[in-house]
């Protein structure tokens, strides 16, 4: 099917502000939810699901709240390890302490604290830009791992340091998280929560509070002078990006890993997290999947391509070599296409729109 | 754009004859004002009153203070001394968000555009500081904020119309040339249905039919809205045909203040400014 604006017209201004106006593109979301929700499940092995679908799940909601902050509002951060882990501790806190709390509450509620924390960590905002702000959250990312390392509570005195995360159902008898639930159930438990987490968070960069991010981004001071606080509006920037990092935490530890450990957010985390919205694309929404899918896939590839063509590369030469390929396309990215993968894809569309007349 | 559909102006104001607003009361005053930075002095004891509904000009070399005027009226800058009166009451320490939120809109000499949002978009964001839904309303796009979002966007496409930008509503301003963001700008300025509008050289670098479209645009908002209306311009043909008064500014200090007519029969003004070959 070509994909066409034509024809389309717009009666009313409610039509034209559709999440998606142009038919193929609800046509497409509409394909890749039914692939999504009704195709994988079927035919995904427990290897793809836990390697590749859950771990992609997992970073988008990270890549989603980060490019929030940085793709929208144009606040560098370098603490998403830091406000993941909060997350998790804050839904391993949770369940311990109210078992019978359905999980869905158990992730929102980790969202919320996190969302918290996210503020406390973005007042500095206010002051300080760019450079500087990124070394102010990394502040936050090493000293919310160091509390969770050395305050005992949030581990529940447990010895080792490290926990896993206690098995928990929906609809009564299905489990979705701990060790105990099966790797489909996992899944669709949580493309329905990314689903509706990706939902909210393209209606609000289309609604007045993602103008009001976008316009601090380009630039602050026009923005205070017609009337957006600045204070306000970055740190209900940090609030909600914090909220979906704090998700994907409680996601990654509770789903993912069935493990609460801090060292699984590492700085490491941060970078990676912050590569996705690069490669992925700066303030799209879009751009956050493609990012962490790309994230995801790479290692992956690189992993079992040269057994497919025979080669026998050593194991760590293939990390090697993963660096080298994320290296090269960040600075790819950032030099000739900022918008990454999501506006590759536009420009792709907008290509197709005019094909065959260019003119 | 229709006056009724949009007219934030009272029903009992007095028109003139060709329709405008009546030139009323002293709506903003500022007295005695002096800036600097560090050791350059900006402004030195300036005081002047804007009366509303009027086109006023503040004309002079560049350097002159001009700008940094603009930026007094509107929180930006704070002066040493001297004191702004809005609407009869003294001023504050305040900053730039709550002029707005007092009716006071501006553009910028250097566009001062959200570069990566569109057209729409930018001047949407003029209208922000009306729009209350809550975060959950706006997550789901539910009520309010659907409601707020549809509202609006009809305002602003009144605007767009108005402006004659309807061909690059979605167009990142960035991609747009010079004149148009000039349009752009202004659109978002009035997207806040501002009482008082501050225009800093809004047609600065644009040639004749361009300036011309904007003295249109200038002199139909002040007739439609009788939005009071200060603004910086060079082209001293442009200022003497649609300003009600000047006030000419030279080395931070004011020369002159009065119709176009006292101004270009001032002396001072001739020898410092007008005599200048300008
Ligand atoms: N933010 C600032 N910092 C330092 N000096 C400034 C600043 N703003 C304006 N000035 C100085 O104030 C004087 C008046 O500038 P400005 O108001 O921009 O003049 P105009 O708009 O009339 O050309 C100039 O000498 C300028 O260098
Ligand atoms: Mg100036």
């Amino acid at each position: 099917m070509l994909y066409r604006e034509a024809g389309q017209f717009k009666t009313s201004y409610a039509a034209d502000q559709q999440i998606f106006p142009i038919l193929q593109d609800r046509v497409g979301i509409a394909v890749i939810a039914a692939i999504a929700l009704g195709v994988l499940p079927l035919v995904a092995t427990e290897y793809l699901t836990t390697t590749i679908l859950i771990p992609f799940l997992v970073m988008s909601i990270a890549a989603i709240g980060l490019n929030i902050l940085t793709g929208y509002a144009g606040q560098l951060s370098l603490g998403t390890g830091g406000f993941m882990a909060t997350g998790a501790f804050a839904a391993y806190k949770l369940s311990t302490a109210f078992p019978d709390l359905n999980i869905v509450f158990v992730f929102l509620g980790s969202g919320v604290i996190t969302a918290f924390v996210g503020v406390l960590f973005g007042i500095p905002s206010l002051r300080i830009k760019g450079f500087y702000l990124a070394v102010a959250t990394l502040a936050a990312q090493f000293f919310l791992l160091w509390l969770f390392n050395k305050v005992p509570w949030f581990t529940n005195y447990s010895s080792s340091g490290v926990i896993s995360a206690p098995p928990r159902a929906i609809f009564g008898d299905i489990m979705v998280t701990g060790s105990s639930a099966h790797y489909t159930a996992k899944y669709l438990f949580l493309l329905v929560f990314v689903g509706f987490l990706a939902l909210a968070a393209k209606n609000l960069t289309r609604c007045h509070l993602g103008r009001a991010w976008m316009a601090i981004r380009d630039m602050d001071i026009a923005a205070e002078i017609i009337g957006i606080k600045p204070l306000q509006t970055k740190l209900s920037a940090f609030a909600i990006s914090s909220f979906y990092c704090g998700i994907a935490g409680a996601a990654w530890a509770f789903i993912y890993t069935g493990s609460v450990e801090p060292l699984a957010f590492s700085i490491e985390i941060s970078f990676k997290v912050l590569f996705m919205v690069i490669i992925g694309g700066l303030g799209s929404i879009l751009g956050s999947f493609l990012g962490a899918g790309f994230m995801v896939l790479l290692p992956v590839i690189l992993t079992n391509a040269p057994h497919i063509l025979g080669l026998n590369i050593p194991v760590d030469m293939i990390s090697h070599l993963e660096y080298m390929i994320f290296g090269a396309l960040i600075i790819f990215f950032l030099i000739v296409e900022p918008h990454g993968l999501a506006r590759l894809w536009q420009i792709g569309k907008e290509k197709l729109r005019l094909w065959p007349f260019p003119y | 754009m229709s006056s009724t559909a949009v007219s934030a102006a009272s029903g009992s104001d007095a028109f003139t004859a060709d329709g405008r607003h009546k030139i009323g009361g002293v709506i903003l005053s500022v007295q005695n004002i002096s800036l600097s930075f560090g050791g350059v002095r900006a402004l030195t004891n300036i005081s002047f009153d804007v009366r509303q509904h009027e086109i006023l000009a503040i004309i002079g070399p560049n350097g002159a203070g001009k700008s940094s005027m603009l930026n007094v009226i509107n929180g930006f800058y704070h002066p040493q001394e001297g004191k702004v009166i809005h609407k009869g009451q003294e001023r504050k320490r305040m900053r730039p968000f709550m002029a707005a939120r007092a009716g006071i809109a501006r553009t910028f000499q250097n566009i001062a555009l959200f570069k990566g949002m569109s057209a729409l978009d930018n001047i949407m964001t003029g209208r922000n500081t009306m729009m209350k839904s809550g975060v959950l309303a706006q997550a789901f796009y539910l009520g309010r904020a659907r409601k707020e979002e549809t509202e609006h966007r009809e305002f602003c496409e009144k605007i767009i119309d108005f402006l004659e930008i309807e061909a690059v509503r979605k167009t990142p301003v960035g991609r747009l040339p010079y004149g148009l963001q000039k349009r752009v700008e202004l659109g978002r300025a009035l997207a806040a249905q501002p009482e008082i509008l501050l225009l800093d050289e809004p047609m600065a670098g644009m040639n004749l039919e361009e300036k011309e479209d904007m003295c249109r645009f200038i002199l139909d908002v002040n007739k439609e809205f009788g939005t009071t209306i200060v603004l910086i311009e060079h082209d001293m043909g442009v200022v003497m045909d649609i300003s009600d008064r000047v006030v000419v500014l030279d080395y931070g200090r004011k020369l002159a203040d009065g119709t176009p007519d006292e101004v270009r029969a001032n002396q001072d003004v001739i020898d410092a400014y007008l005599g200048g070959g300008h």
